[in-house]
């Protein structure tokens, strides 16, 4: 079982406490989601669980081992990271962004066939195959989510670390990148999202931590953690919860 | 090897070959042997000026190539840390105090020069790792630099020295021999084996800085060692030929459309064809019809200020 896991862990940017004793287990086969007011310590949460952050105390552990004292390659091969917002800074075609992805695992110098493959499933996992040859610069937003997380998923991570992947994208995109998401999760993988949405958390995520102030208000299972009085609690907007007809959770805020 | 590499280096045997034969004096190649008083002038003059383009070309095309990758930016300049600068002004001070006599002189103050630059880039900026605050420390220290310099340049001892001074900054290649490659070359080689070590890294940079982390790329060490490498290739070069920009910006745009995006893919065909864009472009100021031989560091300035402008229309172009 590869848990990813964060025992009491506090940690503070420029004077301010942005975590504090944050306790949370995330299960590999699940769409855990992070969701909380803006500042609420979202972001830096996921940037310790990719030891981009080192807490100030406490500690992350994947698979009991901290993340901290594993090798950077090694680290990189077993946690993808797909950061917020879309920057691709060279108008690389979509199959050399997508094989960026591999870089973790390359030798200094050349492709091997495992790499090959490795981005071919990552290209047909996202639908981004036929779209393979062409420029970055000449990909719609939707696209362009798709090229980037097909570069994460070629890098064939246990665990997919995903900083608003749905941020900025219009509905349909954000159900198509959900999808693929969901998809990484049936295939075995753990998926961490920060996300802002509270109704695009319902739809996606099995698990969700809820953050307020650096604390952690609620951790489970999405259907006990969504409730009108913790989402309350948590964002200080009553809110109205429902299902539409085919079971589908919403979230109204009462204003 | 891929194609484009195998074109550069037949262009870059022809042009060696035309650049050795060029000059005031037409050299044939049947006067190599050493039976020909001509081969005297192809073995002390000629061939030092030819490797010397084409090391120099080299290194100011690969450093342009990193440094654009690095910065993640098509418009960054291998001067753009100050070590062109801090290297010019090493060499003017060995020209004002009249060291330049003594052949390993000049180029030891140069890349003294270089190494001062870099020694302050670090301590300003070094620590906060953050890419602006080691730009504008560049841009701080080139102009630091070159006030310095026009100092030197006002307060110079006698006319002779002046105009000395001005010459040499104005960059060439005129007059070299063996002991400006044997200092110069190992430094290179040294930077470039520095540089080319970080090229998965330049690729990760494609995404961002934090997409880089998160793939196992150490910003610190990655700073380092492309300040290291710079300074190396940068300083070796402008101690052998003076300064010659625009030759580490145009040529990987050349080079872009031909070898793709990917910064690796064009840290190779760069250094080539900064090779032979340098090494054809000596030939051409030594045969050209003028008085005196037109310096290489104008002639490069020439190509290049144009060649700028012709970027920035196109760019606002892409932007309208």
């Amino acid at each position: 079982m590869n848990v990813l896991a964060v025992h009491d862990v506090t940690l503070t940017l420029g004077g301010r406490r942005v975590l504090d004793k944050v306790e949370a287990t995330f299960a590999p086969g699940r769409v855990s989601a992070l969701l909380g007011p803006n500042g609420a310590g979202k972001s830096s949460l996921l940037a310790c669980l990719a030891a981009l952050r080192r807490p100030d105390a406490g500690r992350v552990t994947l698979d009991g081992e901290d993340v901290d004292a594993i090798d950077p390659q090694a680290r990189a091969r077993r946690i993808g990271l797909l950061p917020q917002g879309h920057d691709v800074h060279w108008n690389v075609d979509v199959a050399t962004l997508v094989a960026l992805g591999r870089l973790p695992w390359r030798g200094r110098w050349s492709e091997t066939e495992a790499d090959r493959a490795a981005v071919a499933r990552a290209l047909a996992a996202t639908d981004m195959a036929p779209l393979a040859a062409r420029g970055v610069e000449h990909l719609s937003g939707g696209e362009r989510a798709r090229a980037l997380l097909a570069r994460v998923l070629a890098g064939e991570p246990e665990w997919l670390l995903a900083d608003e992947p749905l941020a900025s994208l219009d509905p349909r995109h954000q159900m198509e990148v959900g999808a693929r998401l969901r998809d990484v999760a049936a295939g075995g993988r753990g998926v961490v999202l920060v996300v802002h949405d509270l109704n695009m958390a319902a739809r996606l995520a099995d698990d969700i931590v809820l953050l307020r102030d650096g604390r952690v208000v609620a951790h489970g299972p999405a259907a006990d953690v969504l409730t009108p009085a913790l989402v309350e609690e948590t964002y200080g907007l009553p809110v109205e919860i429902g299902r539409t007809p085919d079971g589908a959770t919403f979230i109204l805020p009462r204003g | 090897m891929t194609r484009l590499n195998l074109w550069l280096c037949l262009g870059l045997v022809v042009a060696a070959i035309l650049s050795v034969a060029a000059g005031k004096v037409w050299v044939p190649l049947d006067a190599w042997s050493s039976a020909d008083p001509r081969s005297l002038i192809i073995v002390e003059l000629r061939l030092p000026r030819t490797v010397l383009a084409l090391t120099v070309g080299a290194a100011l095309g690969f450093s342009g190539a990193v440094m654009q990758g690095y910065l993640r930016n098509p418009l960054a300049d291998p001067g753009l840390f100050g070590v062109s600068a801090g290297a010019a002004f090493g060499a003017v001070c060995a020209l004002f105090f009249g060291y330049a006599a003594q052949a390993w002189l000049l180029p030891g103050f140069a890349l003294a020069g270089a190494g001062a630059t870099m020694a302050m880039l670090a301590l300003i900026a070094g620590r906060s790792g953050s890419l602006i605050m080691f730009t504008l420390a560049g841009m701080i220290l080139t102009s630091i630099a070159g006030s310095l310099t026009a100092l030197a340049i006002s307060l110079a001892p006698t006319p002779f020295v002046a105009s000395e001074i001005v010459t040499w900054l104005m960059g060439a290649l005129t007059d070299r021999s063996w002991d400006d490659v044997l200092v110069a070359a190992p430094l290179m080689a040294l930077g470039a084996v520095i540089l080319a070590r970080t090229a998965a890294a330049l690729d990760a940079l494609t995404l961002g800085e934090v997409a880089a982390r998160s793939m196992g790329v150490d910003p610190r060490r990655l700073q380092l060692a492309v300040v290291a490498g710079i300074a190396l290739l940068v300083g070796a070069s402008v101690a052998a030929a003076g300064v010659i920009g625009f030759v580490g910006l145009m040529v990987p745009h050349l080079v872009r459309p031909l070898a793709g995006h990917r910064p690796s893919a064009i840290l190779l065909p760069s250094a080539l064809a900064g090779a032979l864009l340098l090494t054809v472009a000596d030939t051409l100021v030594r045969v050209l019809p003028t008085v005196a031989e037109l310096r290489l560091g104008i002639a490069m300035s020439m190509l290049g200020g144009p060649f700028f402008l012709y970027l920035l229309v196109a760019m606002r172009r892409r932007l309208a």
